[in-house]
């Protein structure tokens, strides 16, 4: 029987920040009932077309774990599609507590940096496809460094190096951002992306400066990164998925439609 | 989750493989009975029965045989599917772990092959080319599963329901009897995948 080609479909990702189980920044879509709710968010990017979601929990106070339990557990009740968590995860224990809650992901950043051998335990306790190592990195007297904090604290890793050394310890994705990048909507760091992702064998999500459909095209068509992460883009409604992935189809870029 | 299995109900596994939240969450969401199965008394009190699975094949058969009902699962006559690993464990044997596993499809688990110049694992969305089977009833012919999983189900056309290329061919989708399997994950694959769930509960 011959079917449609198989082709893995590029994945378009949005990204919710979420504190005390509330979504912050603005949200621009007119027909929700209550733009804060994150539950009610993502049924409305699922809807759209969203491949996947990343929710990062931006809560610093101690009761946050119990509150992003409940959280996963409404977003895992009502989406049918894929997401992770990233946010505050250190040990062993808080991943599982996500994972069964119905995560299908974790994402770790900083506590990774700190702690190396966590990426090998989750790995081994979860499997790779659970792991995803966030880094967030910036060019420094012409390097690519690994900075923490939101990019405010540099770190001695160099950014290559570190994401090679996370796929060796058993990081099944990347979600690499370009703290250079980020914020000016000027289009991702396809230069950077194209030379990480031909170094590793493991899937990278691609962070950090969308402004436009055609700065998506451009990452996937020169870096042929596997996904595409963005928030405000979409959050404000000046990118719309359906609109997006139609644009990558035109451009042979294979999407899920 | 039902308090008591009735006639037309899922009987889910529940072994310890990985979470089953999102499984029983997408029932919900399709209306469709389900309930935990711990004990042979229970694997016989459900019209339908689902393996899940996610992490480590080899591991995974390691906990099935803990609970004792390896044997029992084989003799099921009612409609069985496996999900991801859940599927793999109805081959006889997986190259994670080299494990020997239920041998009810003669099948193997194999590596995806690196050299084939492949991210591993495979991960996302991707379309099936599925056979006139009635677990893709309803589902178009270019929908998209999500799979995420580094060992795959070797092709074979006497089994296979479904195909799919990533690196090589190899099955999306197997049946065998009464038993069915699939790589995906039905439960994450947006509209196709809740429309697959709906269908096996239909079988």
């Amino acid at each position: 029987m011959t079917g449609p080609e198989n082709m893995l479909s590029k994945r378009i990702i949005p990204c919710l920040d979420v504190k005390d189980g509330r979504t912050v920044k603005g949200v621009n879509f007119v027909d929700l009932r209550d733009a804060g709710d994150p539950v009610e968010l993502a049924a409305q990017y699922a809807q759209q077309g969203a491949d996947e979601l990343v929710f990062l929990d931006i809560t610093a106070t101690h009761e946050r774990r119990k509150t992003m339990i409940e959280m996963v557990k409404a977003v895992a009740r009502q989406l049918n599609i894929p997401f992770t968590i990233g946010g505050g995860i250190t040990e062993i224990a808080d991943a599982e507590a996500l994972l069964n809650a119905g995560a299908d992901k974790i994402s770790i950043n900083s506590a990774a940096v700190r702690n190396p051998q966590l990426i090998e335990q989750l790995a081994k306790a979860f499997g790779v496809q659970f792991v995803v190592v966030a880094v967030d990195t910036k060019l420094v007297d012409g390097k690519n460094w690994v900075h923490l904090n939101g990019g405010r604290l540099i770190t001695e890793l160099e950014t290559e190096k570190w994401i090679k050394q996370a796929e060796e310890m058993g990081a099944g994705e990347i979600l690499l951002t370009s703290m250079d990048h980020d914020g000016t909507k000027a289009g991702f760091d396809c230069g950077l992306l194209k030379k990480i992702n031909d170094s590793i064998n493991i899937p990278i999500i691609a962070s950090g400066g969308a402004g436009s459909v055609d700065h998506f095209t451009e990452v996937f068509q020169k870096a042929n990164v596997d996904a595409a992460l963005a928030a405000s883009v979409f959050h404000y409604g000046e990118i719309l998925i359906p609109d997006l992935k139609n644009e990558l189809s035109r451009n042979g870029i294979p999407v899920r439609l | 989750m039902i308090d008591k299995p009735t006639e037309k109900a899922i009987g889910i596994v529940n072994y310890g493989a990985g979470n089953i939240f999102s499984l029983t969450a997408a029932l919900e969401r399709q209306q469709i009975p389900y309930g935990m199965v711990n004990t042979e008394q229970e694997l016989q009190m459900y019209s339908h029965i689902i393996i899940p699975g996610v992490g480590h094949a080899g591991a995974a058969m390691e906990k099935l045989k803990q609970t004792g009902l390896v044997e029992a699962i084989k003799q099921l006559e009612k409609p069985v599917l496996g999900i991801c690993v859940g599927m793999q464990l109805l081959t006889a044997h997986s190259e994670e772990g080299n494990a020997d596993l239920l041998n009810i499809v003669p099948l193997q688990t194999k590596l995806f092959d690196r050299e084939l110049g492949i991210k591993i694992p495979h991960m996302g969305w991707n379309n099936v080319n599925f056979t006139n089977n009635p677990l893709f009833k309803h589902v178009k012919p270019d929908a998209q599963f999500y799979f995420v999983h580094s060992y795959f189900i070797e092709y074979n056309p006497i089994f296979d329901i479904a195909s799919v290329n990533y690196g090589n061919k190899f099955s999306a989708a197997i049946q065998k009897d009464n038993f069915y399997g699939v790589q995906f994950h039905p439960e994450k694959s947006g509209q196709a995948g809740e429309q697959l769930l709906k269908n096996f509960s239909l079988i």
